[in-house]
């Protein structure tokens, strides 16, 4: 008995933990590695979601048959379409703010209110969902006592697969280097000949990428309306500065930490009270480490 | 190949650099000499674009990079070694070479870059932030060079560094010269240095260039009483 509630409570952990992972990995690479504070990051959340959202009506419509796997094309769909937007984004606004935290503050608050209002012209202020694939619903049983949701068995094995592949592009991959060597020393990087405006670019529409992908991952947890991104950004921001800002590993294990934390405390005392001592607990821990679990040791 | 013609440089409302011209051909070799604080740094990062040029003009094969961001004039034929080195210190010695292949002239790490410096090669995997400061410096060079420049400066490569390093370095960049056809503008304190490495000499004092010749046609002595305070 107390074995499968343990197994259990370690599963909701391990899940609550992606899903957190998820949401702060674009924000750990436009926060942590570039150091933007984009408060519209919950609003590319969201807008991936609305994507899936619209994949799925789409996918109802005119391909009934492949309803089962529209959520693949819509993941794709919801990271290109945030990617692209992204990157427009950090062309013909972001840029403008560099070096002024607050001024980034004050407008991208700005922005991320313009969105809300867009999408509730477009969508309505109502909830919208989508259908959950019938291979998604369900529970697979362990035991008796051990019943684990399909959709959060398919969101852990997604967000191994996207934090491996952040991991990849930051450390394989020639926009990976830039990307580092840019975060790093961004004078000297012009100076070695990388051309650090696209690298911003493609940066920023990475992490915006990877918040479409938390979105639209999303819509199999629940429904989303135009203030759904407000839901996500204060946790991924706690995830992130938890960690240590510009350290990957920290957002990972930040994110684990605070979800094991959560869940357990969640099981001991109401949901409320065990939010409130995980906020006191990161007050508590950035008090004494104010640059995070991870922040990297730099020799000057 | 070069040509720099009244340049001046500010920082802020302070003029550090004034009307500071000079020229430097293919292959040509020019040191430029002063006290701490003369306004060497300044001119240099300047020239790379680190820090804005407030009037004047620098030709670089007929094309002005004055306005230009640094990653243009890399992507032109210039190539900077600052000082204090500025190697990435979380990317390994690897990855700090391959930064500066992004001009392109270069697939891969050209071979002669392990040659020179083969003490990089052992070093290959280790972060750029816990090489000593003589590894740093020859980082900084390979790293430079990966671009293929046609012009390279570099700011007090002396700096810090012991003796017999210094030997090994200047030894190095005479060879590079050489085989690369390259050219080299050096900031330096250390005259004995400046002297292996550059066929030309410019004295700067606060701001302004005060001499410049040829340093067989040069008084070494004036120089001196330029560099001592
Ligand atoms: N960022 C800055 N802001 C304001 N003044 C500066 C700045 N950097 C340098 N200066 C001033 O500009 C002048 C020239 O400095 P610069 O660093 O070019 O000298 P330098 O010849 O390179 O000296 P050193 O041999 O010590 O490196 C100095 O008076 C210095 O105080
Ligand atoms: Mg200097």
């Amino acid at each position: 008995m107390s074995f499968d509630i343990a197994v259990t409570q370690l599963f909701n952990g391990v899940s609550l933990f992606t899903i957190l992972l998820l949401m702060a990995l674009g924000l750990a690479i436009v926060f942590g590695l570039m150091g933007v504070i984009n408060m519209a990051h919950g609003e590319l959340m969201a807008l991936g979601a609305y994507t899936t959202y619209l994949t799925a009506k789409f996918f109802e419509e005119h391909m009934p048959s492949l309803m089962n796997v529209y959520l693949f094309f819509a993941i794709a769909l919801a990271f290109g379409v945030t990617f692209v937007f992204g990157y427009v984004l950090e062309r013909g606004f972001i840029r403008w703010f560099y070096n002024r935290p607050l001024d980034t503050l004050l407008a991208t608050w700005g922005l991320s209110l313009v969105l809300q209002q867009t999408y509730r012209s477009v969508f309505g202020a109502q909830e919208v969902s989508v259908p959950l694939a019938t291979w998604l619903s369900g529970a697979w049983t362990v035991s008796e006592g051990i019943q684990l949701p399909l959709n959060r068995i398919f969101i852990i094995g997604l967000t191994a697969l996207v934090a491996a592949g952040v991991y990849l592009i930051l450390h394989k991959t020639r926009l990976g280097l830039r990307a580092r060597a840019v975060t790093q020393n961004r004078a000297m990087s012009s100076a070695v000949g990388i051309d650090t405006n696209r690298v911003d670019a493609l940066t920023f529409a990475l992490g915006s990428g990877l918040a479409g992908i938390a979105g639209s991952v999303f819509t199999m947890i629940g429904s989303t309306n135009p203030g759904t991104g407000q839901l996500y950004i204060v946790d991924s921001f706690i995830v992130v500065v938890f960690g240590g800002v510009a350290s990957l590993i920290g957002t990972v294990f930040s994110g684990f930490a605070i979800a094991q934390a959560q869940t357990t405390l969640e099981y001991l005392m109401s949901g409320s009270m065990a939010k409130v001592s995980i906020l006191l607990l990161v007050i508590v821990v950035l008090y004494f480490r104010p640059n995070g679990l991870f922040a990297p040791k730099m020799r000057s | 190949m070069l040509s720099v013609s009244k340049l001046n440089i500010y920082y802020g409302e302070s003029h550090v650099v004034h009307d500071a011209g000079f020229e430097l051909g293919e292959a040509e070799s020019l040191a430029l000499v002063g006290r701490n604080g003369m306004g060497k740094s300044t001119l240099l990062k300047a020239l790379i674009g680190m820090i804005p040029a407030r009037r004047g003009t620098i030709l670089f094969d007929g094309a002005d990079l004055k306005d230009l961001p640094s990653f243009r004039r890399v992507a032109a034929g210039l190539a900077f070694v600052p000082q204090g080195r500025m190697i990435f210190p979380q990317l390994t010695v690897e990855e700090n070479i391959l930064t500066g292949l992004e001009t392109g002239r270069y697939r891969s790490i050209p071979s002669f870059i392990y040659e020179f410096f083969p003490v990089l090669r052992d070093m290959k995997n280790r972060r750029g932030g816990n090489l000593s400061g003589g590894q740093q410096q020859m980082l900084a060079i390979a790293r430079a060079l990966a671009s293929r420049p046609k012009l390279l400066i570099l700011d007090e490569p002396t700096e810090g560094i012991q003796p017999s390093i210094i030997k090994d370095i200047a030894r190095s960049l005479n060879e590079l010269k050489k085989e690369l056809n390259l050219a080299i503008l050096v900031s330096e304190q250390v005259l004995s240095f400046a002297l292996e490495v550059a066929d030309r000499l410019m004295v700067i004092d606060r701001g302004r260039i005060v001499r410049e010749a040829h340093k067989d046609s040069l008084n070494i002595d004036e120089v001196r009483s330029y560099l001592t305070v």
